[in-house]
């Protein structure tokens, strides 16, 4: 199941124009971008790992596509997304997140149900995949 | 009158909603007997043309090339028009020549020019030297140079006094690193960057002799020329008057003789040192004005006089023989 975290992310995978384009869409209004990866798909988890610093002073796509690119190469079982930061005051939050690189094949996640005082159900999110420990989790399947 | 603010979809203030926009229609390429007249679509590049006429002085091989590249651009225009697509041309560029010949300026001209020309996107000038290539320590060459060039993707990569980049002599200089790594980029991403490299001739020559490969890269090699004694004074007399400076009418055979005399004197640097020259008469200008006293006009904060070149050491030495 394609976890459906961030913008875009009912859409099929973005083609690497796409991505160009939306990072142009960003530049313009003068967002910078930087690139994150996990391989922990809990919708909670919001705190990715970062590739590398914000690129403050890039300009054009080209650059940005090009870091995308070798976190893939580095990271290919591992969910990649981009995210633009605008720095307008009254703002001061990321713009535009979208996710760019998926592992092949995402096993999902299950409800755990536990009954609680006076049969309170308390219902939390598994991910299949944390079963695995870091590093393993999304092989070759 | 004012509009109502409505909530939820407004339809639109005529009738119901207009049907979508049909599809663009597909290129049709023209049949192979059409004509075209490049002229008509040239209109804007010939005004980038003459403003860098206007613009430099002198230059001829160097304003030659840019306007072959311009033609260019215009004849694969029209070659599109009738579906010839030929890819974007190798725009890597060397430019040799003397001191203060203009080799940064036009530089720093060429990604504007390039970007309303269209050959590149954003039209961006980064401008490096050896120290924001070349790293410190092992290491530390590959992210520093891969950086920069990330800067400048779009734009377009000036390397000013390139062949430092190569210290023959020094076998643990990291130079060598990035010459390599540039030299991949310019092949493979040739359309996302435009390498412009400067510096003195012979010096350019032996670093291209050490490595065949990047003179290879390199599409055009432009030398510039040094100045005459005619353009010098044209681009003393443009500098005057981009600084609100004007020549009193005896101060100009005092210019030119100035000029004739300081080209034959050693360490002459052309523009730079007609830009030096005015810069002095400015001081001695604005001295003599102080020293004066008194009441002083629009006219005569503008006017530089004889005096002004004739207190220079260079009128002091003896005049070379003239040929």
């Amino acid at each position: 199941m394609r976890i459906t975290q961030g913008t875009f992310s009912y859409l099929p995978d973005l083609t690497d124009e796409e991505i160009a384009a939306q990072i142009s869409y960003a530049l313009e209004r003068g967002w910078p971008c930087s690139v994150e990866f996990t391989d922990d798909p809990h919708p909670r988890n919001s705190y990715w790992e970062m590739w590398g610093l914000p690129m403050f002073d890039l300009k054009d796509p080209a650059g940005v596509l090009q870091e995308i690119n070798e976190c893939r190469k580095a990271y290919p079982n591992h969910y990649i997304r981009l995210n633009a930061y605008d720095a307008s005051y009254g703002r001061q939050t990321i713009a535009l997140s979208f996710i760019v690189h998926r592992p092949p094949s995402e096993p999902g996640f299950r409800i755990d149900r536990q009954e609680t005082s006076d049969r309170r159900v308390r219902v939390s999110l598994h991910p299949y995949a944390t079963d695995r420990p870091e590093g393993e989790r999304y092989g070759d399947s | 009158m004012t509009e109502r603010m409505e909530f939820g979809m407004r339809p639109p203030a005529g009738g119901p909603a207009e049907p979508p926009q049909p599809a663009e229609p597909a290129f049709e390429p023209l049949p192979p007997d059409a004509r075209i007249d490049l002229a008509e679509d040239g209109a804007q590049v010939n005004e980038i043309l003459d403003a860098l006429d206007s613009d430099l002085v002198g230059l001829a091989p160097v304003k030659t090339r840019i306007r072959e590249i311009a033609a260019l651009l215009l004849v694969d225009r029209a070659r599109a028009r009738f579906g010839i697509d030929s890819g974007r041309p190798n725009l890597h560029m060397c430019f040799t020549g003397g001191p203060g010949t203009g080799k940064t300026t036009v530089a720093m001209r060429m990604a504007e020019l390039l970007h309303r020309l269209g050959y590149v996107r954003k039209g961006h000038l980064v401008s490096v030297t050896r120290d924001d290539l070349v790293g410190q320590y092992v290491g530390h060459t590959a992210p520093k140079t891969k950086e920069v060039l990330k800067r400048a993707m779009g734009g377009v990569l000036f390397i000013d006094e390139a062949y430092y980049l190569y210290r023959a002599e020094n076998e643990r200089d990291y130079g060598q690193e990035a010459i390599e790594i540039l030299l991949q980029v310019m092949e493979n991403r040739r359309d996302d960057l435009v390498v412009v490299l400067a510096g003195y001739k012979d010096r350019m020559d032996s670093f291209f002799a050490s490595n065949p490969g990047m003179s290879s890269r390199i599409a055009h090699h432009i030398h510039f020329p040094d100045y005459t004694a005619e353009e010098l004074e044209a681009i003393g007399r443009l500098m005057l008057e981009r600084q609100g400076y004007a020549l009193a009418p005896e101060a100009e055979p005092v210019f030119r003789e100035y000029l004739r005399r300081r080209r034959t004197q050693p360490r002459f640097a052309n523009a730079r040192s007609v830009r030096n020259a005015i810069e002095r008469a400015r001081l001695r200008h604005a001295g003599r004005l102080v020293a004066r006293g008194g009441l002083v006009g629009r006219q005569e904060l503008m006017t530089l006089h004889p005096d002004d070149f004739l207190a220079s050491r260079v009128f002091a030495e003896p005049a070379a023989q003239a040929g």
